[in-house]
């Protein structure tokens, strides 16, 4: 250890966001008009393609109850599973009218969360195999230290997901389960209901990405 | 030489990060997993990230003095935040989004759930944002955020602190933190900050007096640089898709 001749920088630590983290990533919810663009949850406008649908949850702690100020993003693939992201290396052109990540905050009272978005595309796997439809979801809070990833996945998507390398990297397979968000019809409108459990027996999967 | 093909984001070092149970912090006992992070092997998903556009933002984005004042200036100590984006191998991260938020100068939040007696400035939100340039480069301008008092122990004080949020080129980039002040006597004692594990990166945390870039009859500086995780380059097989 005394004689490294190279250096390299170490990342940043991670503190939490704290109570009060939509002042800064989400001012409205904090009655703040700063900003003449805000970011929010909608990520689909009239010119993007694919099946509309709309993801929506709860975030439960350890005794089981809503954290009420949790902050929530997404980032996902285009309707033709291509990421509007410069590292996207497919060669194939993304959805121009879809930049594939939004934010949320729950709601202050009860806890529940949405996104109004498109049901992604497959990604390609590493070597050459394919991934099933998924949601890169992360997660900010109070009481949490360092930002929580996890992904969401389809039950209508029964196939893929059984063949996805993620998903069949998770050695206990009861586990899986928690990732896959069910799917249901509400004024003809498609809403995948993902809920995530911090802590405890039913305990999402969170991964190091 | 011929074009450089990228490969996986470097693992995160957790041991330069907080663990999630820390129960000096009270609020985590409830709030952490108890089963093991899953590391998985780095897809497309993990190495892309959004793009924002200059046009999304407004002149007085990055400055947090005059971007909600109303019928006057906001009261407090004039500063300008200055540094550098890179990654862990050296590299500039341009154009990454840079998010930032604070309590005022009595140490109070412009939020509804914020009750501490501090009182609001009517003249200052809290919030502001910007994109680093081509060298990595970022500055704001705002007020010297106060300590403020919160319930963990009863008497517990933050030091004074300013939040802040990076969405880089690759989704595995993605930080939250918090800067400190040099010099504040609070940080030695603030449970959050000790959540940190070593001496050494809770100093990387510490924003420094930059005397030479005060502006007389103005503003004091303070010199802050962030580290994202790098990406290694493919000279062999690439996996990656």
């Amino acid at each position: 250890m005394n004689n490294r001749i190279f250096t390299q920088l170490h990342e940043t630590p991670s503190q939490t966001g704290g109570p009060y983290v939509h002042i800064g990533l989400l001012p409205k919810q904090a009655n703040i008009d700063v900003f003449k663009y805000n970011f929010d949850n909608q990520l689909v406008t009239d010119k993007t393609q694919g099946q509309r649908i709309r993801l929506e949850g709860q975030v439960f702690d350890g005794l089981g109850i809503p954290v009420r100020d949790v902050l929530i993003e997404i980032w996902q693939a285009d309707a033709n599973g291509v990421y509007p992201s410069k590292a996207d290396t497919q060669g194939k052109k993304a959805d121009g009218a879809f930049l594939g990540w939004g934010r949320t905050g729950a709601d202050f009272d009860t806890g529940f969360w949405h996104f109004d978005t498109i049901k992604p595309g497959a990604v390609p796997g590493r070597k050459g195999s394919t991934q099933a439809p998924h949601i890169a979801l992360a997660l900010f809070a109070r009481g949490i230290n360092i930002g929580l990833h996890t992904r969401v996945y389809f039950d209508d998507e029964a196939e893929a997901n059984a063949n996805d390398p993620i998903l069949n990297s998770i050695e206990w397979v009861k586990r899986r389960e928690t990732l896959i968000a069910r799917r249901q019809e509400r004024d003809d409108q498609v809403v995948y209901r993902f809920d995530i459990h911090i802590q405890g027996d039913d305990e999402t999967v969170f991964f190091d990405i | 030489m011929a074009q450089i093909i990228q490969g996986a984001y470097a693992q995160r070092n957790t041991d330069d990060h907080p663990p999630a149970y820390t129960p000096g912090y009270k609020t985590s006992v409830l709030r952490s997993p108890k089963n093991a992070l899953i590391s998985i092997a780095q897809t497309l998903t993990e190495v892309t990230a959004p793009h924002f556009r200059e046009d999304q933002f407004g002149p007085k984005d990055n400055d947090l003095i005059l971007n909600c004042a109303k019928d006057g200036l906001p009261i407090g100590e004039r500063i300008i935040i200055h540094g550098y984006v890179r990654d862990q191998f050296g590299h500039p991260v341009k154009n990454a989004l840079l998010e930032v938020w604070q309590a005022n100068a009595s140490g109070r939040y412009r939020h509804p759930n914020d009750q501490y007696i501090g009182t609001l400035d009517p003249n200052f939100g809290g919030c502001g944002r910007m994109l680093t340039d081509e060298n990595g480069f970022y500055v704001f301008r705002t007020i010297k955020p106060g300590p403020y008092p919160w319930r963990n122990r009863i008497n517990e004080w933050r030091p004074a602190h300013i939040h802040f949020s990076l969405i880089a080129d690759g989704w595995a980039q993605r930080l939250i933190s918090q800067l400190y002040f040099e010099g504040d006597t609070l940080i030695d004692s603030c449970p959050i900050l000790k959540t940190v594990p070593s001496d050494e990166q809770r100093r990387a945390l510490i924003a420094l007096e930059d005397k030479s870039n005060f502006i007389e009859a103005d503003s004091r500086c303070y010199r802050f640089d962030i580290h994202l995780r790098g990406r290694r380059a493919t000279y062999f097989e690439n996996d990656l898709t």
